[in-house]
């Protein structure tokens, strides 16, 4: 497809993209829109699934190069499932964000994607980690990152409160990836939600147009 | 010749740019591809025009570009022709084994993460843009892998040089469960699009009809309304052209060695 690829520092297809997660009262809320570019011009998919599910309780937000992205979550769902075996319990959210951490880290001059990863375990409940380009680990409360999260970050620090509530913590992610793909050229199609609570998993899908709108739109 | 990918032009490349300002290198050539794939109710159909370029020229007028893969999975190429056929071959060889192993008939999710594993191992080097369609027992799938390893599943896709011209008429009449005949039109129509918009693609239309009772390969679906016939013939007849002189010269050879190699037979 290199009509299509211009001077995008990623080559092939890229996921440029909006993602977050956030920890609420009892479980974590994770999300993402759904738009794959190519060479900042060109949407090669409307509907491409970036919220991918590495354990029971632990899902993947990716960002950067897609084919790049797929194949390291392919790999540590492998490794996690292996671990998870090995050790006859359900992994933690630390382990799964490590494993991506590893890969991310050990070849960093080949890759070009970044992770948030969050879900629920037994010994800390919910967290959210997120895993930098160059393979840097650390663990926050609510993160974003992709193409789309500059033009969030000060709805996010305005908005966001410990221990919210599912419904709230809900409603603040829809908004903000709401406004980050009226924003971002890069990001936009639907928002993908998935809720993670000890008692299971719960996927939301919000179709473009039934996003939230603002004061100028 | 050497085995493995050669890098030699990739440094002539690099001292050209220096040459030229504004750096016109020697692009890599690309054969021009209309392919489109759709899902319907009963299966998949896969579609493809069949022209070749070599440059300016076409190569090839009648192509075949849909390639087979298992007696349930079909697989569209478009990019570099040698790469889109071998990757597809060795895909196809490796399913049949598996088959032959395990007893079971292979499903197109795995036909995409074998594919999926051996592009991103080479990093795009492969330059194969693929649309892989089939039925199995989890049901009907229509997949894309593109050159760097990325894969999406989606109800229906064009690829190639006159994609967005397919992918217009794909985007406006698309709906989920078709019918058998007007997700042969849709497709006809789409690769038909590509075919008018796209000088790298023309001539007849291929499409590959993917249901869980067998497959209908029609080759060719439409052909070209600009086909002609030929007006002369090129065969001549013996004694065209008449002999003058005849001179028989005999050539002396000798036997300088011989030797004699055992088969293994064992």
């Amino acid at each position: 497809m290199e009509k299509h690829f211009t001077d995008s520092r990623v080559k092939g297809v890229s996921t440029g993209t909006t993602i977050l997660a956030a920890v609420f009262d009892g479980g974590v809320v994770i999300g993402s829109d759904s738009r794959a570019s190519i060479g900042g011009e060109y949407v090669s998919s409307k509907t491409i699934n970036k919220v991918i599910q590495v354990h029971d309780r632990i899902f993947c937000c990716m960002a950067g190069s897609l084919a790049d992205a797929q194949a390291v979550t392919k790999t540590a769902k492998f490794q996690l499932s292996f671990h998870s075996i090995q050790m006859e319990s359900p992994p933690l959210v630390i382990s799964a964000a490590s494993v991506l951490k590893q890969l991310c880290y050990n070849n960093k001059e080949e890759l070009q994607a970044g992770f948030i990863t969050a879900g629920w375990d037994k010994k800390k409940g919910p967290q959210v980690y997120v895993v930098s380009l160059g393979g840097m680990l650390i663990s926050q409360p609510v993160t974003i990152g992709g193409s789309g999260s500059t033009y969030i970050y000060g709805y996010v620090d305005a908005k966001y409160k410990v221990n919210m509530t599912r419904e709230e913590c809900l409603q603040f992610a829809t908004n903000a990836l709401a406004l980050a793909m009226g924003r971002d050229n890069v990001s936009g199609g639907v928002a993908n939600l998935v809720v993670i609570t000890e008692e299971g998993v719960e996927h939301i899908v919000i179709p473009g147009d039934k996003l939230p709108r603002f004061s100028d739109e | 010749p050497a085995a493995g990918f050669n890098f030699d032009n990739a440094a002539r490349n690099a001292a050209f740019e220096g040459l030229f300002e504004g750096g016109q290198t020697p692009k890599p050539l690309k054969t021009g591809t209309t392919i489109a794939g759709v899902v319907f109710k009963d299966g998949v159909v896969l579609g493809a025009d069949t022209r070749a370029t070599s440059s300016e020229v076409v190569a090839d007028k009648m192509c075949a570009k849909i390639h087979y893969i298992s007696p349930n999975i079909y697989c569209c190429g478009a990019g570099t022709a040698a790469d889109t056929e071998k990757t597809t071959d060795l895909l196809s060889s490796n399913l049949t084994v598996f088959s032959l192993n395990s007893g079971r008939n292979p499903r197109v999710v795995m036909a995409v993460n074998i594919l999926q594993d051996m592009l991103y191992r080479y990093h795009g080097q492969i330059g194969a843009n693929l649309i892989l369609g089939g039925v199995d027992c989890t049901g009907n799938h229509l997949y894309t892998v593109g050159p760097y390893g990325s894969v999406n599943k989606v109800p229906y896709l064009a690829m190639g040089s006159g994609d967005l011209a397919a992918l217009g008429i794909l985007e406006d009449r698309f709906k989920h469960d078709l019918e058998l005949e007007k997700a042969k039109e849709l497709v006809r129509d789409a690769i038909h699009a590509g075919i008018m918009s796209d000088l790298g693609s023309g001539n007849n239309i291929d499409i590959c009809v993917i249901t869980k009772q067998g497959v209908d390969y029609i080759r060719p679906f439409q052909e070209s309304e600009y086909k002609e016939t030929r007006k002369l013939k090129y065969k001549y007849r013996p004694g065209t052209t008449p002999v003058l002189t005849k001179k028989v010269v005999p050539l002396k050879l000798e036997v300088v060695e011989e030797t004699q190699q055992r088969m293994e037979t064992a």
